[in-house]
């Protein structure tokens, strides 16, 4: 079909409207921060991001990202594979409370797991005579990367498996098939690519997580200080290097998701061809 | 019938209640413990007021910026072939990707009045940095993806025949634009914009450090938390939080009817 088409002129002055917002909002303070990382040459580069202390942050926030994106997929899987295969109630409410991280903000985040876990909870005096913290130390720290990562790969899972429908899975049930085997051979090579596609989302955002890691960590350095929360400390130590140094790794990993997720959305778009 | 409902019901249940039910039964416990005048003390006192106002107007300029902006990106990804599309398409998902406190201190280091971009603009006597301009730029920038990639799809799949037929009637170009394509693309773009807008307000990474946080002209709400937190004032900070909430419920609540409304004029439906 022939589509009406823009004059030239319309065509490339939106065209160069677009690439120059952009460009100058989102490549600049990209490309700064590559800039700025190395502006005093190599030498206080390596020395900024094999710091102790910027090991230990880095170690940190890759343990939350990994233990983030664990529980979710766990997570991920039983509950699209719930919503998705069977019919029941308070299935609306499920998928309302799966999504309802993605509409607090992060300050909130922390704030009701402060009130669950702090001075103040009924559940305080068990947690301290079983010597177990949990705000102001690791444990707070992952739980809330997992709130606000939470429903990241189930949202990706759900509608792949709703357009797919249950009738391969009631076929192979009728068969004798189990479960695992079930999910396996039927439903996994469904959702291979929309899986990946969550987990690589998930990690972006555990990674990068900040206000809702910040309510809760103790700000202690080398012991509750990820890697976001390490780059403030030295932006407000005004150590400009040292924080672009920490931050220019983030950048290359947001880099690399940016490319995986295209990959990742090329093949599966095609795989549902 | 397929297996697994009960494991996987409660693995779900499970994981649900401890990650998300019982920290929000918490602070609906909390809440219930606030006194009603101390409530309405914490949260209409000048200082607060004030964060709500500034919360609110940047979020809001912000996201009207990233509507337009991104109604105007998505249509050029949309509708035009030039070269270097695809980069610019997957540029769009940077604010994702990106750390929003990386995204703070390069936005800041840059528009300060000596950096790159804030010394020209210091000449004409605009400061960006540490002003509420500083805030609604990093607010741009978290909100753009949210624009384009809600309304991309959309004109996807448009059918080109109404504009077609609107052409073969002799409507304008602009015409066509604003009474067959608009009123297609107008759910998509409330959506964008509802959820740019929401995000915006609970913002708090990017915005920290370019705000400069001076109360009662750059101090935004989840900051004004924050600070409570810190002063372990459990009480005025939920208290803060719950209209946070509330305001953040009823913004997606007005989004779902002005959505279903637009979406039955298009269909014809009533």
């Amino acid at each position: 079909m022939k589509q009406q088409k823009d004059s030239g002129a319309v065509k490339w002055l939106l065209i160069v409207i677009s690439a120059a917002f952009l460009i100058v909002m989102l490549i600049l303070p990209l490309i700064y921060v590559l800039i700025t990382a190395f502006r005093e040459g190599i030498q206080p580069f390596l020395a900024a991001v094999t710091d102790t202390y910027a090991l230990k942050s880095i170690q940190l926030t890759l343990e939350a990202t990994i233990l983030a994106v664990l529980t979710n997929t766990i997570f991920g899987l039983f509950a699209a594979w719930c919503i998705t295969k069977f019919h029941f109630r308070g299935k609306k409410i499920i998928s309302t409370l799966i999504d309802l991280p993605l509409t607090v903000s992060p300050i909130i985040a922390g704030l009701i797991f402060v009130l669950t876990y702090g001075r103040q909870s009924i559940l305080y005096p068990y947690l301290k005579s079983l010597h177990i913290s949990i705000i102001y130390a690791v444990p707070g720290i992952v739980m809330a990367t997992i709130f606000v990562t939470f429903p990241f790969i189930s949202r990706e899972l759900i509608p792949v498996l709703t357009a797919q429908g249950t009738d391969e899975e009631e076929a192979a049930a009728l068969m004798g098939a189990g479960g695992w085997t079930i999910f396996r051979r039927v439903t996994f090579p469904h959702i291979k690519w929309a899986f990946l596609y969550g987990i690589v989302l998930c990690s972006a955002r555990a990674m990068g997580e900040f206000g809702a890691v910040s309510v809760l960590s103790g700000h202690l350095r080398g012991k509750t200080n990820t890697m976001p929360l390490y780059i403030e400390l030295l932006y407000q130590g005004y150590d400009f290097t040292g924080a672009f140094a920490i931050s220019s790794i983030l950048v290359v990993m947001a880099i690399i998701i940016l490319i995986l997720r295209s990959i990742l959305e090329y093949r599966g778009k095609k795989s549902e061809e | 019938m397929i297996p697994g409902f009960g494991l996987s019901l409660g693995v779900t249940v499970t994981i649900l209640s401890l990650i998300v039910v019982i920290p929000l039964c918490s602070l609906v416990i909390f809440s219930a413990k606030l006194s009603f005048a101390d409530f309405i003390d914490t949260v209409t006192s000048a200082r607060v007021l004030a964060s709500y106002q500034v919360s609110f107007l940047t979020a809001l300029v912000a996201s009207l910026i990233n509507a337009v902006m991104g109604l105007v990106i998505a249509w050029v990804l949309v509708r035009y072939q030039f070269p270097g599309k695809r980069i610019i398409d997957g540029m769009i998902e940077i604010p994702f990707a990106l750390p929003t406190a990386v995204a703070g201190i390069s936005l800041t280091h840059m528009t300060v009045d000596s950096g790159w971009v804030g010394s020209f603009f210091a000449k004409f006597g605009v400061h960006i940095a540490y002003t509420r301009i500083g805030i609604t730029v990093a607010l741009v920038f978290i909100g753009i993806p949210f624009v384009v990639r809600s309304v991309q799809p959309v004109l996807e799949k448009m059918d080109a025949q109404y504009e077609e037929a609107a052409s073969i009637m002799g409507a304008s170009r602009a015409y066509t634009f604003r009474h067959v394509i608009l009123p297609e693309i107008m759910p998509a773009l409330v959506a964008g914009f509802t959820m740019a807008f929401a995000r915006s307000l609970g913002e708090y990474g990017s915005v920290v450090f370019i705000a400069g946080n001076t109360p009662f002209y750059t101090e935004i709400t989840p900051l004004l938390i924050m600070s409570k937190l810190q002063e372990y004032d459990y009480a005025s900070a939920t208290s803060i939080a719950l209209v946070m909430l509330a305001v953040a419920f009823l913004i997606l609540f007005i989004s779902a009817v002005i959505q279903s409304r637009a979406s039955r004029i298009v269909s014809g439906i009533r």
